[in-house]
């Protein structure tokens, strides 16, 4: 049980940095940015490929893919979403580009093999790889009855770390207010003098960071790096836990990230592995019809 | 260009040789419309798979159990999609735009990933075999459906659930002011794209001899997908979803070159297409960019596309 736990702790982390940059675009934009998985998988197969195939040290690729993902933000802001808002096109317009980016991302990599087209990019196609042993520092210790793998428990700290950075800046910093007052009302931050386009690129790049970090972390701490790792594994829970924390509130993806994690440990232990998933989007579902302005979010404006 | 050149040189042999292709399209089409409905009364609702799912394991579970004929079970499966949208509807239908989106995912998952994976009767991961069903001479079946479910939507749209429907899609304070009972007409429309979504899941479960639980099937992707038919196509007129199933269903037989890497030119058409009209192919303007100069036009102002 006290394994359980320490999962749910940790996967936990993975949901709410991966809900955290969700969020942040939903509450600026009022847009669910559906590409933010593929973002998610595109970190942690970059990464893989760069300290595999091109036989970079682990650190490097870790900063080259954020980086790339960051990028990535850019392409999703310029690609998916400017031109958009420049033909103020309905936000469910919004839904299929970012669909269809991420239908790219997803067969850039699943269609990269030796020798083809995106084999610089990745070269196991629909596979499911792990990193081989020893690319990846991990010490092991054990206490008690307890198995902790450096990998799984750093997840812990640096999540937390960069969620109270992110909490700062939003709250604290020019940047910050900026954001804040871009998502309170586009039209009026524009009048007092705010680049609003650059503040919506900002919230990408920063956003698109963090989804692929979570998928760094997840590929490294759960070993299991493939093209489908975004749409099965935070794709639809992303959905979930920041409904759980309410819409568009930072803090409130966190704690949603940690609950999500929690719920699903203790459906695993109460009711077996094939009931986990059923349980996450039963507690989504009725979390929308009791409360659904979330835990942590604010009166229920109408949004579409 | 094979593709099309069989097509207009050749109609029986390309209809011979395509004719699961033109059954999926006539499927996709008629799923297209329930979220048609769904969109046209201005709710972004995703449960579509959902009541495919129920649609599609009622009549093939009647069909394995009790040996019903086809007719029974379709009935009991859109019967039953009825019911279950009634009885999630309920609840749902308070919410609006993306929470409304949100919690019909949860719904549809809940019930592929804890229901129907997790009771025996349906085989669980492993899908059912579905030993009766008739592939290729199902196809004048699914047409002639299709044609029944446009026309019934045809009419409706027209009609005085059409302008509830558009007045709520428009401004739901303003429908509610003028006396139209929001709620009652919100509801009729989500159980009616549950009937047709589950009408047009036994269909398609007919046309497979194998009803798979998979994402791809009755889960967010297939979702996703159907939603872009419909927004792709244009949600402002009921030909649209099936302009947009038509489209993205014939892609890769039209991009036959792309070969593996299909699912990156698919994605490039969305983007292109949203970017170029947002309002859909068949937008605003109806048919207007493929309808010639010379055919009478009613001049009239048009309802903007949902959302």
């Amino acid at each position: 049980m006290d394994q359980q736990l320490l999962n749910a702790i940790f996967i936990g982390s993975i949901y709410a940095l991966f809900a955290v940059g969700y969020t942040l675009v939903f509450g600026v934009l009022d847009i669910l940015n559906l590409a933010h998985s593929a973002v998610f998988m595109f970190g942690a197969a970059l990464t893989y490929s760069l300290v595999v195939n091109h036989g970079q040290p682990f650190w490097i690729a870790t900063i080259l893919a954020i980086a790339a993902c960051a990028l990535l933000g850019l392409v999703i802001e310029h690609v998916c979403l400017r031109p958009l808002r420049r033909r103020r096109a309905p936000p469910i317009a919004a839904l299929i580009s970012t669909v269809g980016l991420a239908l790219i991302i997803v067969a850039a990599i699943e269609q990269g093999q030796a020798g083809t087209l995106f084999g610089w990019l990745w070269v196991d196609g629909g596979n499911s790889v792990t990193f081989p042993p020893g690319t990846v520092p991990n010490p092991t210790w054990h206490v008690g009855d307890l198995t902790i793998e450096a990998s799984k428990v750093a997840i812990i700290p640096i999540s937390i770390a960069l969620m109270l950075v992110l909490g700062y800046v939003i709250r604290y910093t020019q940047v910050g207010r900026g954001l804040r007052a871009v998502a309170e009302n586009p039209r009026a931050a524009r009048l007092m003098g705010l680049d609003v386009d650059r503040m919506i690129s900002l919230t990408l790049v920063i956003s698109s960071a963090l989804g692929g970090l979570a998928g760094i972390l997840f590929g490294v701490a759960l070993g299991d790096i493939s093209p489908y790792i975004g749409r099965d594994n935070v794709e639809v829970r992303g959905l979930a836990v920041i409904v759980l924390g309410g819409m568009g509130s930072v803090p409130g993806a966190v704690i949603g990230g940690y609950l999500l994690g929690l719920i699903e440990v203790l459906a695993l232990v109460a009711l077996g592995s094939s009931a986990r998933g059923g349980v996450a989007f039963a507690a989504l579902f009725l979390m929308l019809v009791l409360r659904p302005q979330g835990l942590f979010g604010a009166q229920l404006r109408e949004r579409i | 260009m094979d593709f099309f050149i069989q097509l207009f040189t050749d109609p029986v042999t390309f209809w011979n040789s395509h004719t699961l292709l033109i059954a999926q399209i006539g499927i996709n089409s008629i799923i297209a419309s329930s979220m048609f409905i769904v969109l046209y009364s201005g709710q972004l609702s995703l449960a579509a798979p959902g009541f495919m799912a129920i649609g599609a394991y009622t009549s093939v579970l009647m069909d394995l159990y009790w040996h019903t004929p086809l007719a029974v079970n379709i009935a009991a499966g859109v019967a039953l999609a009825g019911v279950v949208g009634v009885l999630v509807g309920l609840p749902v239908l308070r919410l609006r735009g993306v929470f409304l989106a949100i919690a019909t995912i949860g719904f549809i998952e809940a019930l592929r990933l804890g229901v129907i994976l997790n009771v025996p009767i349906t085989g669980e991961g492993l899908g059912l075999k579905n030993i009766d069903a008739d592939p290729l001479n199902g196809i004048y079946l699914v047409l002639v459906c299709l044609a029944v479910v446009l026309f019934l939507i045809w009419r409706l749209t027209k009609g005085r659930l059409g302008a509830a429907w558009s007045a709520i899609r428009q401004d739901e304070l303003a429908a509610l002011s003028q006396g139209i009972n929001v709620a009652r007409y919100k509801m009729i429309a989500f159980v009616l794209s549950a009937v047709v979504a589950g009408f047009g899941g036994a269909l398609e479960a007919h046309l497979q001899t194998f009803v798979d639980p998979g994402d791809q099937q009755y889960g967010v992707t297939r979702a996703v997908q159907i939603l872009s038919f419909a927004v792709l196509g244009g949600s402002g007129h009921f030909l649209g979803p099936v302009v947009g199933a038509l489209v993205v269903t014939t892609l890769p037989w039209i991009f036959v070159q792309a070969l593996n890497y299909i699912n990156i030119v698919t994605g490039l058409f969305l983007i292109a297409v949203i970017i170029f009209r947002p309002q859909g192919i068949v937008g605003r303007g109806g048919l207007a960019i493929i309808r010639p100069a010379w055919w009478p036009r009613r001049d009239r102002v048009r309802a903007p596309s949902p959302g």
